[in-house]
Formats: C-alpha cells, structure tokens, sequence
C-alpha cells in the first residue's frame, strides 16, 4: 500500500522538518544571546543606588541613573499625552470615517512616517521645536516620541476596529443610536484590549530610541526640574557611558540596557496577559 | 398552461379587508446599488398588528426591501433609495426626519444574534435607551423586565441580569437581542431570518414569541423557510429578482397563488 | 435535474387512476348484470368489492406520506383531492356491489314486465363517472364544471322510476320485492352519479383552486397557474 519512493519522501520530509526546527532556533538565538549578555555584564552593577542616585562626576566610581529612569518615565508620559489622543481618533477616523480614497492616502502617509529614520524625526523636532525654544528640553522630547507614535497607534488602533464585526455597528444604529455613540461606546470599547495593547507596544517600541533624543532631550546630569530644560533618557545615558572610556560607566552602561530591556519585555508580558482569552485557550 | 392573473397586484396594493391600519405603505420602493438596480418598483401595504413574511429565492431584495423601512441603506454610501415609504402615514425618507428617529419607530433583529460583548444582560436590553439619552433607574429596571418578558427570556435569566450576555446560547441570545429592540418600544419590529442560525426547537420558541408579538406590534420578516412562512405571517409577499411577483394573504399564497413563478418557487420547481 | 417529488405524485396519480378504471369496470358490469340478469356476473363484482377498499388504503397511505413532506400549492390540492377521490371511489365500488347483489336477487325471479328507464339512467350515470374522470386526467376544469349540472339529469330519472316502480307495487302486490330490489338499485345508481360530481368538483378545486362545493355552480373562474 505504499509508494515506490516514499522512503524517499519520508527522508525529504524530515529533512525539511530539521531545516525549518533549525531556521526557528537561528531567529530565537539572538534573543537569547542578547539577555545572556546583558545579564553577565549589567547584572552585577544593579543595586539599589542605581536607581536611585544621580550620576557620579567623572572619576568618581558610584551613582546611579536614577534621573535617567525617571527622564524616560517623563518622556513617554508626555509622548502618551501627545500621541495617544491624536492616534487613536485617527484610527477611529479611518476605520468608520472618512472615503475609501482620502483613507487610502492618510493610511499610506502613516506607513511611510512609520518607515521614517528616527534619526529624522529628531532632526525635524529640532528645527520646528528646539530652534524656536532656543534650547533643548524635555518637551521637545516628549513631542518628537509623541510623533513617532502617532502613525503608529492610528494604523493598529484602525486594524483593531476593523475586526470588530459589522454586526455591531449594524445592530446599534439599528436601536436608533447615533453614529459617534455607537463607535465611542460599542465599537471602541469592544476594541479597547486590542486599541490599549497597540498604544503600550508603540510606547515600547518608543522607550528606547535613542537618536530623536539626542536633537530634543539632549540629556542631563542632574534632575529636571522644568520640562523646558533638557532632561535626561535611559538611552540617552546608556550611550553616553558607552562611548566613554571609564570601566565604571560601561558597566553601569550594561546595567541601564539590562533595565531598558527588562522594561520592555515587562510591557511585552504585560500585553499578552492583557489580551489572554480566559474562555478559549488558543492563543 | 394558462397563466392568466387571478388578482392583478399593481393596481390594487392593499388587501386590507374594510377597517384594518396600514403600518407601512410603500409606493414604487426602488433601490439602487451604484448602476445595480436592486429593488425594481416596489407597492404594497403592511398591515398593522399582523406579521408579514418577505419569501423569495436568495438574491431577489429581500434583505434589501426590509432595509429600506428602517433607513438603514444610508450606512452604505454607494445605495440609494427612491420611491415613498410612509409609516403610519408619516413619510419616513422626508428630509425633515432624521434617520435616528425612524430607527426608534422601526427596530430590527439580524439574522445572527449579536448582543454586545462588553455588556451584561441587562445592560443589552437597556442599551438603546441609555445611549439615546433616557434614563431613570428605576425606569430602566422596570423596561428591563418588561422587555425580557416579551421575549420570552425573562424566566431563564431573572436570576443573572448582570452575567456577560454573550455566555447565553445562541437561542436565548437571539431572543435578547428581540428584548433590546422591544425595550426601544418600536412600532413596527423588522426581522431578518431570525432563526436561520438556530437549531429547531429554538427556532419554534422564536416562532411561538413572534406569534406572542404580533397582538401588540406589526412584524415584518424575511424567511427562505417557506414552512416556517405558512406557519407564522397573515401575509407573504414574494419577491423575485428584485420585484415583488405577488403579495396575498398567507394562505392563498401557499395554497393557490395567481402567479406560475410564485407556483413554481413555494413548490420548489425553480430553475 | 430530476424533481423527486414530482415522480411521488406521478405514482400517486397513477394508483388513483388504477383505481378509478376498477371503479368504472365494477360498475359496468353491476349494470350488465343487472340489465341481462347475469347471476354469475353479479357475484364477480361482488367478490371484487375488496380490490377497491384495498386502494382506498394505499391511496391514503401514499397521500399521508406525501403531506409529511409539506407540500405547498397545487401539490398540495393533488394529495388532498387525491384523497377525497380515493374515498369517492370506494363509495362507487359499494354502490355497484349493492346493485350487483341486487341483480343476483332478481335473477332469481321471472323478469317484471315493466319497461323502465333503468340502462339509460345507468349509461348517464357510467358516462358521468367517465366524463369525471377524464377531466381529472386531461386537467380540464372547465369541462368538470360543465359535468356538474347533469346530476339534475339522473335524480329526475330517479324519481320517475322509482314513482313508476311504487305505481307497480301498489297494482300487483307479488311483485313487491322485485321492485324494491330495483328501487335499491335505482338509487344506488343516483347515488354513483353523486360521487362522479363529488369527483367533477375536487376536480375544479385542484386545477383553479376554487372550492365550488355545497354551493350552486354559475361557470365563472379561470384555472390556477402552473397546473
């Protein structure tokens, strides 16, 4: 009952089977290696001054970058104020909103500002904001993240209304309910798991740029205590000590990247327990 | 064979015998689909208090003829609607009416249930009240039971007003999402194919609960259940390929109709 | 592609004309027996009653089976009317075994000398029952409707004989019985005439959907499409 050549087709099927197993473990190495080696090298420089002092001056072993984690903090509250109003009501705009042509255009403009360097960004904030202001600060920090999030959280907040079935719709307009009611108060909160999980991943993604800042934020030594003063960001810090010559600072360097990364996969776990389906155990 | 007219349909839309209301009167109903002329000139009476059935193969307007009597073809911009739909003599397409308001009047209930997810039961029932404004606890409490009541479903939830409505089965959902368009208090209630997504003992509950309904609102429901036609509507109409072929009273339409193609559709010769 | 249901009908249609050749042939010879006191005739008709009670049963039977797949419109009016005509049928068959016992009993006797109507009002009422039948063959509801009036034609023919055959009796006492057995025999041929307009009328209500019983008959109404 078998084919002539299905030994043949058995070893080909394993074979592939092998390849594509190893293929898998080739992308999930570098994950992996990465945490390994942050873990050897920042682990050990993690204590409670870290988070909880200033930078030491040069030559001074010691400090922290408490101001540091707290600049990040900073800037991705102000980049939620600024990004998150105006990407979600985009994404609302496009999906129940609008005509398929201006749609189609505001759609391929986000996909194109998501593919802009981020390097860019900092460069336009730094002539619309920086330039004007006459010095670099934490606002404009917080406009250029802010920015960086807007196509981002349009596009998924737009893709997660979509999946929310037309039925909805129909059945609330059909109970006489206006249309911007329903969307705010059917659609959009039917959706709010998957419109909040897109605004913590673009908050993720933004967490760690380090190029925007360097033309807004700049960075800072010391507390902030004014948005319109510079102020510093993890990134920021961690690039700084990485190009410096002290051992010190490179260690806490690894430290700031170990916490950086910490942080992002706490969002990131964070999601997905958020988005669990506690009826349905398929995802 | 003959096909000579018993009961020519166009000149004499109305079959209501002397003293019974008209709910709904259409006159040369036509809706367009971009160039698709999908409802070709449609007239006929809905009686008030009785329970009309739209029959026809799939594809004929149907669905489209019943969404047209509560506006609900403007939520697709490439539909149009002419001709004049007058509910209880109030022309619901004048351009002084706002189509929210002919929604109150005309509710509906969809062929496949949707109660929404982020709400409770009761929630679902209210829900067209407190988004339109109208409140009152105390008022929304007593429209609650009311509403569930007519729809049969007070019984099996009394008990868990405030669990998820989407952890009822599909027959009692869909006789909450009957409940949340009753508690709008309409005037008419539009269903499509309401229980075509169910198993046959919920369909006969949905059908006996039609029945029930019937004393106290005018119905009109698409069905492709030509059994479940006979069983339940004092009218059919039969539409095919967007025009309406003949429209009589039930049992004339399923015992001896005028027309071949009707003939020929409830005998299942077609085609 | 091939309506299933539509071949059900057929073998119902089928059956009931089975039947209603038996019928007719039950009465043709009841009324041969009778005109030509042919004893030996008379007792085969008899002994053939039951061929026709069993098609009543499997005509019904069919029919029950058939309405459990809901038929709408005209099929619907076939399987009823196929059961109304079934039972008519039946009737017809009794109505020719009492005239075929009848015929026995008076084939044992000397002949009346009467010269009474009784073959023409037979051949009426056989060319009734034919005639009905043929129209539910040929769908033609106009001629069944034409059918109905001529039952006036038989009752009259009833009357006469049976105030011709009471005269006789009261005049000549010792034939008492021979003229009741051909009053009963009489009648019983009225009484086929009957159920071919019963069958005339199922006939219209099947093909034009028009219910024309218990109500007089003014030849109006056109046939139900599709039929």
């Amino acid at each position: 009952m078998t084919a002539p050549n299905h030994r043949w087709r058995n070893f080909k099927n394993t074979l592939m089977q092998t390849i594509a197993f190893l293929c898998a473990i080739l992308v999930v190495v570098p994950l992996f290696l990465v945490l390994y080696h942050l873990i050897k090298q920042g682990f050990s420089s993690i204590n409670f001054a870290f988070f909880t002092q200033l930078p030491k001056p040069v030559g001074e072993s010691g400090g922290g970058m408490a101001n540091a984690i707290v600049g990040t903090f900073i800037l991705l509250a102000q980049a939620a104020v600024f990004g998150v109003p105006v990407g979600v009501l985009g994404g609302v705009f496009l999906s129940e909103y609008g005509s398929s042509r201006l749609n189609r255009w505001i759609r391929f403009a986000a996909d194109v500002l998501n593919g802009v360097p981020s390097i860019t960004w900092g460069m336009v904030v730094y002539a619309l904001v920086v330039v004007p202001m006459h010095g670099y600060s934490a606002l404009a920090g917080g406009i250029v993240l802010g920015m960086m999030m807007i196509p981002l959280v349009m596009r998924t907040t737009e893709e997660v209304l979509q999946l929310v079935p037309g039925g909805y719709r129909e059945a609330a307009l059909a109970l006489g309910i206006a249309k911007w009611r329903a969307i705010v108060q059917i659609v959009v909160r039917t959706a709010l798991k998957g419109i909040i999980t897109g605004i913590l991943l673009a908050l993720a993604r933004v967490a760690g740029e380090t190029a925007p800042l360097i033309f807004t934020a700049l960075g800072n030594q010391f507390w902030t205590h004014k948005l319109t003063e510079p102020i510093s960001a993890m990134p920021l810090q961690i690039f700084a000590y990485a190009i410096s010559p002290y051992d010190d600072w490179h260690r806490q360097a690894w430290a700031g990247a170990l916490v950086l990364v910490m942080f992002v996969l706490v969002i990131n776990i964070s999601v997905r327990l958020l988005t669990r389906d506690r009826f349905h155990h398929n995802t | 064979m003959d096909v000579t007219i018993k009961q020519p349909v166009a000149a004499q839309p109305s079959i209501q015998e002397h003293g019974e209301t008209v709910a709904l009167a259409l006159r040369n109903l036509s809706v367009f689909f971009g160039d698709n002329h999908a409802l070709k000139n449609v007239s006929l009476d809905i009686t008030a208090k009785a329970v009309t059935a739209i029959i026809g193969p799939s594809g004929c307007g149907k669905s489209t003829l019943l969404r047209a009597l509560n506006r609900m073809h403007e939520l697709n911009p490439g539909a149009r609607v002419e001709g004049e739909i007058r509910l209880f003599g109030d022309d619901i397409y004048s351009r002084a009416v706002e189509p929210v308001i002919v929604r109150r009047r005309v509710g509906m209930v969809f062929q496949k249930s949707n109660p929404f997810p982020t709400m409770s039961i009761a929630e679902n029932v209210t829900v067209g009240l407190r988004l339109n404004g109208i409140g009152g606890r105390k008022m929304l409490a007593e429209r609650t039971e009311q509403s569930l009541r007519m729809a049969a479903l007070w019984d099996e939830v009394k008990d868990r007003l405030h669990a998820p409505a989407v952890s009822l089965s599909g027959g009692q959902q869909q006789r909450l999402c009957i409940a949340r368009a009753l508690a709008v208090q309409p005037e008419v209630l539009l269903m499509d194919e309401p229980a075509s997504a169910l198993d046959p003992l919920a369909t006969s509950k949905i059908e006996d609960l039609i029945l029930e309904l019937k004393k106290d609102y005018t119905i009109v429901i698409v069905t492709h259940n030509m059994q479940q036609a006979a069983r339940m509507s004092d009218f059919t109409a039969f539409l095919y390929l967007g025009e309406l072929i003949e429209f009589d009273t039930t049992a004339n339409i399923f015992a001896s109709p005028s027309k071949k193609q009707t003939e020929d559709y409830v005998t299942g010769r077609f085609g | 592609m091939e309506h299933h249901f539509d071949t059900e009908l057929d073998v119902l249609k089928q059956k009931l004309l089975l039947m209603a050749s038996h019928a007719e042939t039950a009465v043709n010879r009841a009324v041969e027996a009778l005109v030509t006191r042919n004893r030996d005739l008379a007792v085969q008709v008899k002994d053939e009653d039951a061929v026709l009670d069993r098609f009543e049963i499997e005509v019904d039977d069919m029919a029950i089976h058939l309405l459990s797949k809901a038929p709408l419109a005209s099929d619907l009016r076939l399987v009823t009317v196929a059961m109304k005509i079934s039972q008519n049928l039946e009737r017809v068959g009794d109505e020719a075994t009492k005239i075929a016992k009848r015929a026995r009993d008076l084939s044992k006797e000397p002949p009346l000398k009467l010269n009474l109507e009784l073959p023409k009002m037979a051949a009426l009422a056989l060319g009734m029952l034919k005639a009905a039948l043929d129209t539910f063959v040929n769908h033609d509801s106009v001629a069944a409707r034409a059918l109905i009036p001529r039952d006036k034609e038989v009752d009259a023919l009833n009357k006469k004989i049976n105030a011709e055959l009471i005269l006789h009796m009261m005049e000549n006492s010792d034939s008492v019985p021979r003229c009741l057995n051909l009053i009963i025999a009489s009648r019983s041929l009225e009484r086929i005439a009957d159920h071919a307009k019963n069958v005339a009328e199922e006939v219209v209500y099947l093909y034009e959907a028009h219910d024309i019983r218990h109500a007089g008959v003014k030849g109006q109404g056109t046939p139900a499409p599709g039929v």
